[in-house]
C-alpha cells in the first residue's frame, strides 16, 4: 500500500508543478516595486479620477472643452456640405521644398492604401476582398489638395476621420501625395 | 463554412432559370434554341425592369460606398427601392439629388431631412438603363440565412470536440491510476490467500526483493554516494537556475481580453498595417492600444463578419465575431439600426500584454521610424495570431543581442557622416552595429 501512495504523491506532485503556468496570468516578479512604476503609465489607472460609484478611474482623460494641445492651429472650415466645398479652395501651408513627396507615399500606403489602393483607383485590398465597397477612384472625382485635407480631416460618408492618426503637416503631405497620383491617373 | 458556396449566386441562378423558363415558353415559337447562357441575358429585358448581375456590379462600383441592400448606411436601405419610388422619380434623384430637392419635391425633402442633411453624389453619367439595372438588383429578395444556422451547428461541434479531448484525457489518467491500483491491491490479496493456505511463496527471488538488496548494497559504497549527491546537487542547481532565470519573463503570456481581437483576420487576411491602428508607434515612446474611433472607420461598416472564401480561418464561428463587433459598438456607443452614436460610451479594459519594467526606457518612435526595424522583430508574426500573445522574452539579453547583430542605416545621414567615418576607422569596421555606437552604454536604456 506504501508504494501506490508514493506514485500517487509523484503523479499529485509533477500535476502541481505543470499546472502553475498559465498563460492568461503574467509571471511572478522579482522586485515587483522596481517593475511597477510610481508614476501613472499611458492607459493606466488612477484614484484621482474614481466614478462617485467606485470604480477606477483613467488616467487618459478627455481634456476640458476648449483647450488645445501646445502648437496646434485649429481648422476653420467647418465639416458641413458647405465647409467642404469651401475647401476645395484651400490650398496647402506648406512650400515646395517642405513637400516631401516620399514620406506622404508611406503614410499614403498604410492610411489609404487599404481601401484606395496603392495607385489611388479605388482597389485596395478591402475592397478587392468586398469588405468595402465603392471606394471611387480619384481620377472620378473633383477633388483639390484643400479638399483632400478636409476629408483626411473630417471624413467623408463612410470614411472615417484621420484626424487622431495623422498630423495636420503629414495630412497636407498625404493630400499632395494623393494629388500627384491623381495626375498619373488620368 | 467556406465548403458551403456562395448561397446568393445559388438562389440566383435558380431565380435566372426560373425566369429563363418563362422566357422560353413565351417565346419560344422565335427562339427554338435558347442556351443556359444566352437565356440568363436575354432573362432580365423580358421582364422589362433590368438586368440584376450588371446591376450588382454598378451597385457595388457606385452606390455601395453609402448604401447597403438590408440595412442604413450614410443613406438609406436599398432593398425594394424600386416599390417606394416610381422610375421617373429615381431617374431624377439619382442623376441630380439636390435639383430635385431644391425644386420642393415632397418625397426628395423628406429623404434628404430623414438623411442629416447628406447630400448624395450626383451621378450624371449613369443612363436610364444603368439605374434599372441597380433597381433590378435592388429588387432581388433577400438569400436566405441558411448560413447561419450550418455555421452555429459547426461551431458547437467544435467547442464540443475541444472540452471531449480534455475530458478524454482525464478519463484515460483515471483509467491508469485505477489499474495501477487494482494491480498492487491483487498482489497483496494474492500473498495474503497464499499465507492462509500455508503456501511458501518464494519471497527472494521476487524483483521487488532484489532491487531492495541492490539499494542496500548501493548505500553502503561511500564512493558511489558522494558521486550520486554531487550529480543530483548539479542537477538540481541546473532546474533552480532555470527557474530563477524566467521569473519576470513573460514570454507565451496570452490573456483573455475584453473584446476579442484577432490580428490575423485584421493585419493578415485583410492585410491592414500595423501603423494604421498603432499609428503613434510611428511617432511616440508608446505603441498605443488604438481608440475605438480608429475600430469604427471601418466598423461604422462593417456591422457584421462575413467571412471570406480564400481565408483559412474557422476558429470562431460567424456568429462569435459579429457579436464582439456588437461589443465594440456598445463600448463606443453606436446605434447600428439608426446609424447614430447614442452618447453613452464605457472605456474597454484591454490588458496589456507587452510591458517593459519600469527601470527601463523603451521608445517606439526610435525603433520604428528612426532605425525601421519591422514590428514583427520584436512582436513576431503577429498577423498570424488568432489572439495576441507575447511572442519574445523581452529580456536585457535579447534587447542587447539585437544591439550587437543590428547595423544602423548611416547611408543618407549627412549630418553624422563625419563622426560615423571617424567611428568606423577607429573600430576597424565597415560597418556600425547598434552595440558600437552606443547601444550597449547602462544609461541609454536605465536612467
Amino acid at each position: 500500500m506504501k508504494s501506490v501512495l508514493n506514485i500517487l504523491t509523484l503523479v499529485g506532485a509533477s500535476l502541481l508543478m505543470t499546472s502553475c503556468f498559465d498563460k492568461s496570468a503574467p509571471n511572478y516578479q522579482f522586485f515587483p516595486n522596481m517593475y511597477e512604476p510610481v508614476s501613472y503609465e499611458t492607459y493606466g489607472e488612477s484614484n484621482v479620477f474614481n466614478s462617485p460609484t467606485g470604480e477606477k478611474g483613467k488616467v487618459s482623460q478627455i481634456p476640458p472643452a476648449g483647450t488645445i494641445k501646445q502648437g496646434f492651429v485649429p481648422y476653420e472650415i467647418p465639416n458641413t456640405p458647405e465647409g467642404y466645398a469651401a475647401s476645395k479652395a484651400n490650398v496647402s501651408p506648406l512650400a515646395a521644398d517642405q513637400i516631401d513627396a516620399e514620406r506622404g507615399k508611406e503614410l499614403f500606403t498604410i492610411y489609404c492604401a487599404i481601401c484606395h489602393g496603392e495607385g489611388g483607383d479605388g482597389k485596395g485590398n478591402l475592397v478587392k476582398r468586398e469588405k468595402f465597397l465603392g471606394v471611387p477612384s480619384y481620377k472620378d472625382r473633383e477633388i483639390t489638395t484643400g479638399s483632400v485635407f478636409h476629408v483626411a480631416t473630417y471624413g467623408l460618408n463612410s470614411m472615417g476621420s484621420h484626424a487622431n492618426q495623422l498630423s495636420k503637416e503629414e495630412r497636407w503631405q498625404v493630400a499632395d501625395y494623393v494629388m500627384k497620383l491623381k495626375s498619373e491617373l488620368k | 463554412m467556406k465548403k458551403l458556396g456562395n448561397p446568393k449566386s445559388f438562389s440566383k441562378t435558380i431565380f435566372s432559370l426560373a425566369f429563363s423558363a418563362i422566357f422560353a415558353v413565351g417565346v419560344s415559337a422565335q427562339e427554338p434554341v435558347a442556351t443556359a447562357a444566352p437565356a440568363e441575358a436575354a432573362a432580365a429585358p423580358a421582364a422589362g425592369s433590368g438586368d440584376p448581375v450588371k446591376g450588382k456590379e454598378l451597385f457595388n462600383t457606385n452606390c455601395a460606398a453609402c448604401h447597403k441592400l438590408d440595412a442604413k448606411m450614410t443613406g438609406p436601405a436599398l432593398r425594394g427601392v424600386g416599390d417606394k419610388y416610381d422610375k421617373e422619380w429615381l431617374y431624377k434623384w439619382v442623376k441630380n439629388s439636390s435639383d430635385l430637392i431644391k425644386s420642393g419635391d415632397a418625397k426628395a425633402v423628406k429623404v434628404y431631412e430623414e438623411f442629416a442633411k447628406a447630400n448624395m453624389t450626383a451621378f450624371p453619367q449613369l443612363s436610364n438603363g444603368d439605374i434599372d439595372n441597380i433597381v433590378a438588383y435592388a429588387m432581388e429578395p433577400a438569400p436566405e440565412p441558411e448560413v447561419a444556422k450550418t455555421a452555429v451547428a459547426e461551431g458547437s461541434e467544435k467547442t464540443g470536440s475541444g472540452i471531449s479531448n480534455n475530458l478524454i484525457l482525464g478519463v484515460l489518467a483515471f483509467i491508469l491510476g485505477a489499474l495501477i491500483f487494482v494491480l498492487f491491491s491483487v498482489n497483496k490479496l494474492m500473498r495474503n490467500l497464499a499465507k492462509k493456505e500455508g503456501v511458501d511463496v518464494p519471497e527472494d527471488k521476487s524483483p521487488a526483493n532484489a532491487v531492495v538488496s541492490f539499494a542496500k548494497a548501493y548505500v553502503k559504497n561511500q564512493f558511489i554516494m558522494v558521486v550520486t549527491a554531487i550529480l543530483f546537487l548539479l542537477t538540481s542547481a541546473y532546474f533552480m537556475y532555470g527557474y530563477f532565470m524566467q521569473i519576470g519573463v513573460d514570454k507565451g503570456y496570452e490573456p483573455i481580453q475584453p473584446i476579442h481581437y484577432s490580428h490575423k483576420i485584421h493585419a493578415g487576411e485583410n492585410g491592414i498595417d500595423c501603423k494604421y491602428c498603432h499609428s503613434s508607434a510611428r511617432v511616440s515612446k508608446n505603441a498605443g492600444i488604438p481608440s475605438l474611433n480608429v475600430c469604427m472607420n471601418c466598423h461604422k461598416n462593417i456591422s457584421d463578419f462575413q467571412g471570406s472564401k480564400d481565408s483559412t480561418y474557422v476558429d470562431y464561428t460567424k456568429e462569435f465575431y459579429t457579436a464582439e463587433i456588437q461589443k465594440l459598438y456598445d463600448a463606443v456607443g453606436w446605434d447600428k439600426a439608426t446609424q447614430k452614436y447614442t452618447g453613452k460610451t464605457k472605456p474597454v479594459k484591454w490588458v496589456r500584454i507587452h510591458n517593459l519594467p519600469d527601470f527601463v526606457y523603451f521608445n517606439h518612435s526610435q525603433h520604428v521610424t528612426v532605425g525601421g526595424i519591422e514590428c514583427q522583430k520584436c512582436h513576431g508574426k503577429v498577423e498570424s495570431f488568432e489572439v495576441m500573445k507575447q511572442d519574445q522574452p523581452l529580456t536585457m539579453g535579447w534587447c542587447v543581442n539585437c544591439h550587437r547583430e543590428t547595423n544602423v542605416k548611416v547611408e543618407d545621414n549627412g549630418y553624422y557622416a563625419k563622426i560615423h567615418d571617424q567611428l568606423a576607422k577607429k573600430l576597424g569596421v565597415t560597418k556600425l552595429t547598434a552595440a558600437q555606437m552606443g547601444g550597449l552604454e547602462c544609461g541609454k536604456c536605465h536612467y
